[in-house]
């Protein structure tokens, strides 16, 4: 039995629907994260587990139990909210204290699991500070902690880390993970960062409309989008229109317009004469001035239009033949200085049969 | 000193220049011939005796502490303070408990809905003051339908018929009716700025809704509480229109006995002795009022 079971929850507002007939089940000590843009119905879900918000159909059951009707502080369940809401007038140590406080702990135990929490976050010593004397980090720390103290079945983390400045980002989503380890809380996580989601979730429930495009875990959400939304939505995504003309085996052939005839991975839902998208990630096509030739590889020439330098890769996007782009990745692992193209250069690129996946509408 | 630092300090004192003179003129000058007036004699005929006389043995400043010696020594004065400062304190904290649910709901309410809401609460401040004072005289006097109705219950529980209007009951009504908005507009302010997202919070780690509002919303309100009480308590302190209107020979406080003071005895030291003191206490409570204010963090 799942510990949490989200079971077809509808929540609408007037005419629109901001959740819609969702489904999902997770584990218990499972980092389950809700992705999806802003709009997609993720806080609202949030919310509905949380208890400050009910479903207009469907049931949200935590370790068997029914919660309709139960109003939030009667669930064992806490939030980190997305401005971390520490309250303002009482120093760390009181507001970690709150819910065992709430929950009438007797001193001793009070003092004894605030400290523990403080060594858990690290601020071990800031006992005293007010929120107004902590910085970005520390507040979520504290945050972390106030939720965590009193060792709920669930913990919500909405978009606890968008205040965060990118390089801080990195070393707290370690910290989380390391957390969620240690202490085994189930943890579900809202953001709309797609890296967020990658780097700490067990599964990822991709959401847009209101509507789960897919569940699964990070590697498979990046390299077996389900559906157009979600290789668009998740990470950088070529999505070239086409038609399948012939299947062959574990290969078939798809005509992608503006460009010509391409193989590609034949799975079994494919059948000639389906539309979709070929979606193909710009690391797996190669760049180059000569390309091997072989029956593997699809193989087209263009022009190199515009390049992005990030630091550690170049995207470098190809302008073929026919006018459309592709955006290929290359890492600048060379040692020295590594720039391979320049605009306007005669290349060509290729991408293996397999490298992308063929999604029909 | 650069020219651009000297213009600065320039606009600086044009800027409060204007309000600087004004407060000089208008209270720090008064103020200051107050403490003079309130260690001369009286005049014959009222107001102040000559600065310099002269009798059989020369001439003579006219400086005495008489007037202070009469305050300490009559403890009728000190008691009108006493029941003064009564009066402001009941009407502090009756103002307090009804202005807080009505800042509360107008602070929660929709948006487009609070501006309105304010201006109801200071749409009485449009008409004339001693209007609304009297318009209670009528509301609590013997002929009105409140009293008559409630004397006619009174009656037929078998209680004596009662009489509202030259009561202290009477100077309470008209000073929390007078000052209610005073409590209300810094309370609102303060609440308006509220997060939701703390009460939301606090729920979400196990509060009800008597836990979320004495553990965050009331400490929160704090400051805008010692702002509403000390905007209320001070001028109540003083006042003299609504005892003298509604308030009989009972319901007397300070502020008569100083307006008595210069306007009926014209025994202008006196007066002047009773302001300093009256002055003396709401400094006072207004520094101690601040004091805890700066103190609570929020």
């Amino acid at each position: 039995m799942a510990l949490l079971e989200i079971g077809n929850v509808t929540r609408r507002f007037g005419d629109f629907t901001a959740v819609d007939d969702v489904s999902i089940s997770i584990e218990a000590g499972e980092f389950f994260t809700l992705l999806g843009p802003s709009g997609c119905g993720k806080t609202t879900l949030l919310r509905m587990i949380a208890g400050f918000d009910a479903p207009d159909a469907g049931k949200i059951v935590v370790d068997g139990q029914d919660m309709t009707g139960i109003p939030p502080e009667a669930r064992n369940i806490h939030t980190v909210f997305q401005s971390y809401a520490l309250f303002p007038h009482m120093n760390v140590e009181d507001n970690i204290a709150f819910p065992l406080r709430m929950a009438k702990a007797d001193q001793a135990q009070i003092s004894r699991r605030v400290e523990e929490a403080l060594e858990d976050v690290r601020l071990t010593g800031m006992n005293k500070r007010y929120p107004n004397e902590l910085s970005g980090g520390q507040k979520q720390r504290v945050a972390v902690a106030r939720a965590l103290i009193n060792r709920p079945k669930l913990l919500l983390l909405d978009e606890p880390l968008a205040a965060l400045d990118a390089k801080l980002k990195e070393s707290v989503q370690l910290e989380l993970i390391d957390l969620q380890k240690e202490i085994g809380v189930t943890f579900v996580y809202v953001t709309h960062d797609q890296g967020e989601a990658l780097a700490l979730s067990h599964r990822i429930a991709v959401m847009n409309h209101g509507r789960v495009e897919q569940i699964d875990e990070p590697s498979k959400i990046y390299g077996f989008p389900k559906n157009r939304f979600v290789a668009d939505f998740i990470g950088q995504c070529n999505l070239l229109e086409g038609k399948i003309k012939a299947c062959q085996g574990e290969r078939m052939t798809v005509h992608l317009d503006g460009i010509g005839e391409v193989s590609a991975l034949n799975v079994e839902s494919d059948q000639p004469g389906l539309q979709g998208v070929l979606a193909l990630r710009p690391e797996k096509v190669a760049i180059g001035r000569d390309l091997p030739v072989g029956p593997d590889l699809n193989r087209f020439a263009g022009r190199v239009y515009d390049f992005l330098y990030l630091g550690d890769v170049t995207v470098y996007i190809v302008e073929l033949a026919g006018g459309k782009r592709v955006e290929a990745l290359l890492p600048n692992s060379a040692a020295g200085r590594t720039k391979f193209f320049e605009a306007g250069d005669e290349v060509q690129v290729g991408w293996r049969f397999d490298a992308g996946h063929f999604l029909n509408d | 000193m650069t020219s651009g630092v000297k213009q600065n300090r320039l606009h600086k004192w044009l800027i409060s220049g204007p309000p600087l003179t004004y407060l000089l003129v208008f209270f720090a000058i008064p103020v200051l011939i107050m403490v003079a007036a309130s260690f001369r004699h009286p005049g014959d005929f009222g107001g102040l005796a000559p600065l310099l006389y002269s009798d059989e043995a020369g001439a003579h400043l006219g400086l005495t502490a008489e007037s202070y010696g009469r305050f300490f020594s009559d403890f009728l004065y000190t008691q009108l303070f006493i029941k003064s400062f009564a009066y402001a304190a009941v009407t502090t904290l009756v103002c307090l408990v009804i202005a807080y649910p009505l800042s509360m709901l107008i602070a929660r309410s929709a948006k487009k809905h609070r501006d309105l809401l304010v201006l109801l609460v200071i749409l009485p401040f449009w008409s004339n003051f001693l209007i609304r004072v009297y318009a209670w005289m009528i509301i609590l006097g013997p002929q009105s339908v409140f009293v008559r109705t409630l004397n006619a219950f009174a009656g037929f529980f078998g209680f004596e018929p009662v009489s509202l209007l030259f009561t202290p009951f009477a100077v309470i009504v008209g000073l929390v009716y007078v000052h209610l908005p005073f409590m209300v507009l810094p309370l609102y302010a303060n609440l308006e700025k509220h997060d939701p997202a703390l009460l939301d919070a606090a729920q979400d780690l196990g509060a009800n809704a008597w836990e979320r509002f004495w553990r965050v919303t009331f400490p929160l309100s704090l400051p805008g509480v010692y702002a509403g009480a000390a905007l209320v308590f001070i001028p109540a302190l003083g006042i003299f229109a609504i005892p003298d209107l509604l308030g009989g020979t009972e319901g007397i406080m300070i502020g008569n006995v100083i307006k008595q003071q210069f306007l009926d005895t014209r025994d202008w030291p006196f007066g002047s002795v009773l302001s300093m003191v009256l002055t003396v206490m709401a400094v006072v409570l207004a520094a101690l009022a601040a004091w805890v204010a700066t103190r609570s963090r929020v």
